[in-house]
């Protein structure tokens, strides 16, 4: 069996992108179409495709078009962004793209279970906080903001403002323990014996 | 807190232990898998060297992809091909039993489960696809999952999870003629909202839902998670063991049935159980539901006007003007008299054996409109079979309808039926997102599979309870 390392993310430090509008889902974060594929790799160009360009394949007006958001590395969104299907090829596709972490109004639940599953913290704040910092991103988009996880904050320009993390996902990411896998596997005693003890297993 | 609910009890029986995140680590009774989440988790698997622990507790089909025409193989499509390989490959090297098209079994996955009897009340089941919480209908707690949580539940039989608040929707009073379980979780979603559920499970309750069939009640368990709400359930009662009865798992041993029995009756929620949160919603007063919108909250009863934007929440505003921008439509006006030209009867929603004879009853004798494309797609092969066997198959041929075979199909873009430019589509499917149905432009009104039927007959969005009747022949 091989050891795992399970890398610690306290913090994530890297230039904004925008992308505005309540319940963004994942149809659109990614189609379906890219997702005839059977592994995760380079489905990052197709992220927000059908966002992004027109039936000919020409640009549209998208942030992730913009030149100006190139490197950036958090997203910054509003409520309920990642609903509908449960698709991880969407959080995939982000991060492919090179998204590391994202400050939003809310998340669907699926969406940010995937994305810590990758590591990636999903954090949120208010509709104002979050609208501020996105208007920020618009006029310095070569500026880190830094997500501190650990401390629940982010701070961007001369800017501290408070966000919250889900308690599980703040422990999974600081701690390290956001890779489930091993750490379920070795508590296999006690999953035999929970199976055993399941009256409707009984054949 | 919730206390004695079915949630809390299923959730004790299956909890392994708690982790150094807070979380639960939970057992999980059965995985399902199907050709679009899996293949990555087996990879993952692979890099690890890892096996599947319990290779008899997870069951696989193949729905998203496969053609509803010709299911021969190659598939006429390559990438639907080389996903259909790549999970005969996964299958075969972990012994794990696969529903292919060759068995008479295949279907959609939340079709086939509860139709074998592998779906069950007080068991946990998960799947890498957001509508598992179609299982909740038997009282099973059913959840999707992500494909890192695939590749978790293949190497340990487990899913780290945090426990949800319970929030009980009490449906009270009856529905009336023409109005199903669509038409209630519709009304549901849109009262709630579509982010309303996070953080919660539905447990949904009262006379309206009890004297809904197991069909019935999947439909409504189904569409939790448009309303946010990653699990939905029903209490298990009389209507769910019988129907269990009958399925593979029960049909040839009564003895088993009794011994599971007896631990569905004890898993109920309690009558002093304590909820999160209580909602009731008069049945008496839910009239079929079209969505006018670009998400499955913007729902209106089929006689009221589409909503002003202006008129809604503040922060509903900006989507409902982009969504009526998309699907060409005027707040004021109702949503009768829409234009569609393609009406879609499947989905792991309403393609079942009881929303296929409803919608035959409302098709007999009549004819889809020449501008429409209608099609029906069953939910499995055994849905297929057992509708030919009453002749529906008949009946839609006869009105014009295509009758295809059995799969996920126009529900979603990634096999060949999609929708071509603006179409516009009548779709007893759960999702009417920008282009989701395979087509930027396509616009997509979500109903019941009657009122699906009555769209394909007039050509247009028509309150099923207005059709003219047949003359008799
Ligand atoms: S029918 Fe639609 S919603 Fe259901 S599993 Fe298939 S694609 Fe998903």
């Amino acid at each position: 069996m091989s050891e795992e390392v399970v890398e610690t993310v306290e913090r994530v430090t890297g230039s904004g992108i925008p992308v505005r509008g309540n319940d963004i889902d994942t149809d659109q974060v990614i189609p379906a179409r890219f997702m005839k594929v059977i592994t995760f790799d380079g489905l990052g160009e197709f992220a927000f495709f059908d966002q992004r360009f027109d039936d000919e394949d020409n640009e549209k007006d998208h942030p992730m078009n913009e030149e100006r958001f190139r490197d950036a590395s958090v997203m910054v969104v509003n409520a309920n962004f990642g609903c509908g299907s449960s698709r991880e090829h969407a959080p995939q596709a982000l991060m492919r793209w090179g998204i590391d972490a994202l400050i939003g109004e809310s998340f669907a639940e699926i969406f940010a279970g995937n994305c810590l599953a990758l590591g990636i913290p999903t954090v949120t704040a208010d509709h104002e906080t979050v609208s501020e910092i996105q208007a920020w991103t618009e006029s310095n988009p070569d500026d880190d903001i830094e997500i501190d996880v650990a401390d629940e904050t982010v701070r961007y320009g001369d800017h501290e403002v408070t966000v919250t993390v889900d308690e599980a996902q703040r422990r999974a990411l600081v701690d390290g323990v956001w890779d489930t896998t091993a750490l379920m596997q070795s508590n296999s005693g006690a999953v035999a014996e929970t199976a055993a003890g399941l009256p409707y297993l009984d054949d | 807190m919730s206390e004695r609910t079915l949630y809390d009890k299923v959730w004790d029986e299956h909890t392994v232990t708690e982790l150094p995140t807070g979380q639960t680590q939970l057992f999980v009774g059965l995985h399902l898998i199907h050709e679009v989440t899996s293949p990555q988790a087996f990879g993952m698997l692979g890099e690890r060297d890892m096996e599947v622990a319990y290779p008899d507790l997870t069951h696989a089909t193949v729905d998203h992809i496969v053609p509803t025409a010709d299911q021969s193989r190659p598939f006429d499509d390559d990438a639907a091909e080389e996903m259909m390989s790549e999970l005969e490959q996964n299958v075969r090297d972990s012994g794990i039993e696969f529903d292919d098209p060759t068995t008479g079994d295949q279907g959609i996955v939340h079709v086939i489960g509860p139709e074998q009897g592998l779906t069950e009340p007080g068991t946990t089941i998960v799947c890498g696809d957001s509508h598992t919480s179609t299982h909740g209908a038997f009282g099973a707690l059913a959840f999707g999952i992500g494909t890192s949580q695939i590749r978790d539940v293949l190497a340990t039989q487990t899913v780290a999870m945090e426990k949800k608040k319970v929030r009980k929707i009490e449906v009270t009073g009856d529905l009336g003629p023409g109005v199903g379980a669509k038409d209630v979780i519709l009304t549901i979603i849109r009262k709630l909202g579509v982010d309303g559920g996070v953080g919660y499970v539905y447990e949904y309750a009262g006379e309206a839902i009890e004297s809904l069939d197991m069909e019935g009640r999947m439909s409504i368990c189904n569409m939790s998670i448009e309303g946010g709400a990653r699990a939905g359930y029903v209490n298990p009662d009389e209507t769910t063991y019988e129907w269990l009865r009958e399925t593979d798992a029960f049909r040839d041993d009564p003895e088993k049935f009794e011994a599971h029995k007896e631990y569905w009756e004890s898993i109920t929620s309690d009558a002093d159980a304590e909820y999160d949160d209580v909602v009731t919603i008069n049945g008496d007063e839910i009239e079929p539901v079209v969505t006018w919108g670009t998400t499955p909250g913007q729902g209106i009863g089929v006689t009221e006007a589409i909503p002003e934007p202006d008129a809604l929440p503040a922060d509903k505003q900006e989507t409902a003007r982009g969504s009526q921008e998309h699907m060409r439509v005027e707040p004021g006006e109702t949503m009768q008299g829409y234009d569609i030209d393609v009406a879609f009867l499947g989905s792991c929603t309403n393609a079942r054996l009881p929303d296929l004879r409803a919608a035959a009853d409302v098709v007999d004798g009549r004819e889809v409109d020449s501008s429409v494309r209608a099609m029906v797609v069953p939910g499995s092969q055994r849905v297929k079979e057992a509708a030919e066997a009453e002749g529906l198959d008949e009946t839609f041929r006869e009105a014009g309808f295509e009758w295809r075979g059995a799969g996920c199909s126009m529900c979603l873009g990634m096999n060949e039926d999609q929708l071509e430019g603006d179409q516009a589509c009548a779709s007893s499917s759960n999702r009417n997102f920008v282009g989701r149905q395979g087509s930027k432009e396509g616009r997509t009104v979500l109903m019941s599979p009657v009122m699906v039927a009555a769209a394909a007959i007039t050509g247009e969005v028509t309150d099923v309870r207005e059709l003219p009747e047949v003359a008799v022949q």
